[in-house]
């Protein structure tokens, strides 16, 4: 059973993977960190935040200040998506943001007895439709190991 | 030291004083219990109390009106009731108050059990301080219910605003009262307003200036104000001769005696109608109630971490880095919330904020982004445990100033609606979206000086209301919709406030060009704003707000944070002559005044987001703007058609939408082309492959076991290790050590002045020896 658990990653439960979800390239152990799959980019901050008002003549210019901050961008190795942003200090550790308990998660889908491509959306109102139904959905629908339940 | 902050609050037990130090006999313990509550020198904050955000457990007159047995359907229109009376007297508040804040929905009103869980919060208004306001009631009911000077009859109100006795922030200022039967207190009703100026350092009530305690306004314990219905007008004058707008002290504490008095008629029908036990059992298994749910939410989510960095930079003085850490754990039904990492607080900067009000932040993302459909009691946090260092910025010490604390409660409130995105993902029981995070500074003016009518005010804009909402999974942010803190808050008319204070809004609401939290989702936008005064002797403005060099928000899920928003000024002319001169000139925009410097004579400058109380002469003008909503997935993947509306509308650049959205469009149709534009992505997605390192290699390269050589910073550095960074100024200059919190040396930041004032004449000894003037001065 496959379970996103962001707008781009995956867990298989059956292999214990992070996944992408637009091309399925793995990304790793899905009880580890999910970043040591991917690549990393360290993003001068004034390349996206552009400066409004004239860096030639002022300090505070509506960019950050590429000493202060820096933005790592982590893109997937399989299709370039960029699947997360960090802003960071220069050079501070990125932070290992998601850690999951794999085996509580298998044991409480499998309680639930539901296909997560059917369940999961973004909360409540008409236009929280999530449609994960591309990435999970064929594979969801057959069993590919004991830890398959649908 | 590190406290676990969800200990269940105790009564009666043990005083400010402390323990003993060696175990005593019961009779002993008796003798000196007894001693000390006669003889405490100062009835400081009881740690007992405000670190606590527990529920009481049941008193015995709440387990005997359960016993008699609850009827469901019976509580809920109770509740339903109570929530009438609530947002009337909210609306009240609203209507009647004299402070801007009231205007604009920042207060609420409340209704408590009688040990003092809050049980219903009005509807409208500021969710943070279900998770407060019992901390002044456990303390009025343990040190002044017997006190023989002060005691609570029925009419009586107790007035408060200092958070080290529970509060938002010390603008807020409530007026709380006791309801009885039978000669016993069974409820409090309370109304709580962000009164604004408070007599600090500076007007408005948050001074970024304050350096002490004892800048920060005033600091208002618990007292009785209202003795068997009358307002007392000794302890009136007092406040108001402590205050610089005495009007507004007076009319608003009316205006919420009112509001309580109103909420008691409510409840006196809803109690002559249910009777006191099924009321007083209602009141407690609600709070109850909410607990036992939020526990079955938690068990709902995946177990696992979700850890989230915030680094601020500013002091509101100087540009500094400061880190706010959160790990959030959740096991079964048990969340906890870790802030340790967190950077020290600095004794002489205003950032500073106790943990109760950044628990009050955290209870915001909790009832107002994650489980909205709760009622707002104490309980929807009870069940989740904090851990917080003692003496960092986010949890500070009694010595430490406060005066702009919002700065630290705020990113607690960022740190959990933030983590939830991840948290929730893959819950199929969501109550909210899935959501980038919300913009978290209160970019706005305060004011204060003398009006056109002769008045002394202090006070501030409603922009702060304006903050741009985070991008949602399925559509993009709304702009400049509500602040963090009060979904129904409005931003007010300008027009209205320009008939009471002496300055306008030259430019108001005008979305900034690029100022967008980029994704596939773009974040709400930010507005600017341009202000100048005229016709009065006296009159400043102030800001008080950070990210203007490191951004205040991030994306979500692959989007791109926040803008950094500066402040701007042009000095030295008057641009109220310059538009009776030539009313063509009147085409504003801080992009246009800043870069184009159009009016000859004025001195252009740009600065963070700090800025003290600054006389505005004439005609002055200062620049600010709101920020954005943190975008929401890859910007490769946002509709190209919403790029080209964007474009259209002005609201990004070109260079935007080809350097950052990968669109390709026709420049005189605004028409995308579909294959040019697929073809620019696909090429923009190769180059990420081509220049980004694998995760492991990346590290080697760029992680350094220190922060930058010249940067202040404070807090961990990396997630593991147990020592926080700092930079110390000693006798020597800045010397920056590592340490853990108990061992790091008090942390004071110089004058900025005198930083400055040094390196000007460093500068002019270096050109004296570059030129050979010889000048000889005296010390």
């Amino acid at each position: 059973m496959r379970i996103p658990m962001t707008e781009y990653l995956i867990i298989d439960l059956d292999t214990e993977r992070w996944n992408c979800k637009v091309c399925d390239h793995d990304l790793g152990d899905a009880r580890g960190n999910y970043k040591e799959g991917t690549l990393v980019y360290d993003r001068d901050p004034t390349e996206i935040h552009q400066s409004i008002l004239d860096p030639e003549k002022y300090e505070f210019t509506f960019a950050p200040d590429p000493t202060f901050c820096r933005i790592l961008e982590f893109y997937c190795p399989g299709c370039g998506t960029q699947l997360e942003t960090e802003y960071v200090p220069p050079g501070h550790p990125p932070t290992v943001d998601m850690l999951w308990d794999i085996d509580s998660l298998r044991e409480t889908w499998i309680k639930r007895g539901t296909k997560p491509e059917v369940v999961i959306n973004y909360g409540p109102g008409e236009e929280a439709v999530a449609d994960f139904t591309p990435a999970l959905g064929s594979y969801n629908t057959h069993n590919h190991s004991p830890h398959s339940f649908s | 030291m590190t406290l676990t902050a969800n200990e269940p609050s105790t009564s009666g037990t043990s005083g400010p004083a402390g323990e003993a130090s060696q175990p005593l006999t019961a009779q002993e313990q008796q003798w000196v219990d007894q001693f000390m509550d006669e003889t405490t020198l100062f009835l400081g904050p009881d740690p007992a109390i405000m670190r606590s955000h527990q529920i009481t457990s049941r008193s015995a007159y709440e387990e005997e009106c359960i016993s008699k047995g609850v009827d469901p359907i019976k509580v809920d229109r109770i509740r339903k009731r109570l929530a009438g009376a609530l947002d009337e007297g909210y609306e009240m508040c609203e209507a009647m108050g004299a402070a801007p804040g009231a205007k604009w929905g920042d207060l609420t009103t409340a209704i408590y059990t009688a040990e003092g869980d809050v049980t219903y919060l009005s509807c409208h208004g500021v969710i943070a301080f279900s998770a407060i306001l019992h901390h002044p009631i456990r303390y009025i009911m343990k040190y002044w219910k017997d006190e023989p000077t002060v005691g609570i009859n029925p009419g009586d109100g107790f007035i408060h605003n200092d958070a080290w006795y529970g509060n938002v922030h010390n603008t807020d200022q409530s007026m709380i009262m006791p309801i009885f039967r039978g000669g016993k207190i069974i409820a409090w009703v309370a109304a709580t307003i962000h009164e604004g100026e408070n007599g600090a350092c500076e007007p408005g009530g948050m001074p970024s200036g304050s350096e002490t305690p004892f800048d920060d306004g005033l600091r208002m314990s618990p007292f009785k104000i209202v003795e068997k219905g009358e307002l007392r007008r000794d302890l009136l004058t007092f406040l108001q001769h402590s205050v610089r707008d005495p009007k507004l002290q007076l009319a608003d504490l009316k205006v919420k005696i009112g509001a309580v008095q109103r909420i008691q008629e409510r409840v006196d029908s809803i109690i002559d109608e249910v009777g006191v036990e099924t009321f007083v059992a209602a009141l407690r298994v609600t709070v109850e109630d909410v607990e036992q749910e939020v526990k079955r939410r938690i068990s709902e989510l995946p177990d696992g971490t979700v850890s989230f960095n915030q680094f601020m930079d500013s002091t509101l003085k100087e540009n500094i880095l400061i880190k706010f850490a959160c790990k959030v754990t959740v096991k079964g039904d048990k969340m906890t919330v870790d802030l340790r990492g967190t950077g020290p607080e600095i004794l002489n900067r205003a950032i500073n904020s106790p943990l109760c009000s950044v628990k009050s932040m955290m209870m915001q993302a909790i009832l107002a982004f994650w489980w909205p459909d709760l009622p707002r009691c104490t309980s929807a946090m009870s069940p989740i445990d904090i851990i917080s260092d003692e003496h960092t910025w986010a949890d500070a010490g009694y010595d430490a100033p406060m005066g702009q604390s919002l700065q630290a409660s705020f990113r607690g409130f960022s740190a959990l609606q933030t983590a939830f995105a991840k948290m929730q993902f893959s819950n199929p029981e969501k109550f909210s979206n899935v959501l980038a995070p919300w913009f978290n500074q209160i970019n706005t003016f305060l004011w204060g000086g003398l009006t056109q009518h002769g008045d002394q005010v202090g006070n501030l804009c409603a922009d702060l209301n304006g903050m741009g909402g985070g991008a949602k999974a399925f559509r993009d942010g709304e702009d400049a919709v509500s602040p963090l803190f009060c979904a129904m808050a409005d931003t007010a008319e300008q027009e209205v406030m320009e008939e009471e204070v002496p300055f306008m809004q030259l430019v108001s609401k005008r979305i900034v060009r690029d100022n967008q939290g980029f994704g596939k989702n773009s974040g709400g936008m930010g507005y600017e704003m341009i202000v100048a005064a005229e016709g009065t002797p006296m009159w400043g403005f102030m800001t008080v707000t950070s990210g203007s060099k490191f951004s205040s928000v991030t994306g979500m899920f692959g989007g791109y944070g926040c803008s950094t928003t500066p402040l701007a000024m042009v000095k030295g002319i008057n641009i109220y002559d310059v538009i009776r001169k030539d009313s063509s000139k009147f085409d504003l925009s801080m992009e246009r005044i800043m870069n184009e410097q159009p009016y000859e004579g004025g001195k252009y400058t740009t600065s963070h987001m700090g800025l003290q109380f600054d006389v505005a002469k004439d005609g002055e003008m200062y620049m600010i703007a709101q920020g954005s909503g943190g975008g929401y997935g890859d910007v490769l993947e946002r509709d190209p058609e919403a790029v080209a509306k964007d474009l259209e509308l002005g609201r990004i650049s070109p260079k935007v939408a080809t350097s950052i959205y990968g669109v390709v469009w026709d420049p005189e149709t605004f028409v995308v082309d579909q294959e040019a534009t697929a073809r620019l992505r696909h090429d923009s997605r190769q180059a990420r492959i081509a220049r980004g390192k694998p995760y492991k290699e990346f590290l080697e390269g760029y992680v350094k076991t220190e922060p930058p050589k010249d940067l202040l910073y404070y807090g961990s550095w990396g997630d593991d290790t147990e020592e926080l960074t700092a930079t110390h100024f000693t006798n020597n200059g800045p010397e920056r050590v590592k340490a853990t919190i108990d061992k790091l040396p008090l942390i004071m930041l110089p004058d900025r002045r005198e930083v400055k004032i040094s390196a000007l004449e460093d500068r002019i000894r270096e050109l004296e020896l570059k030129h050979g003037e010889v000048v000889h001065r005296k010390s």
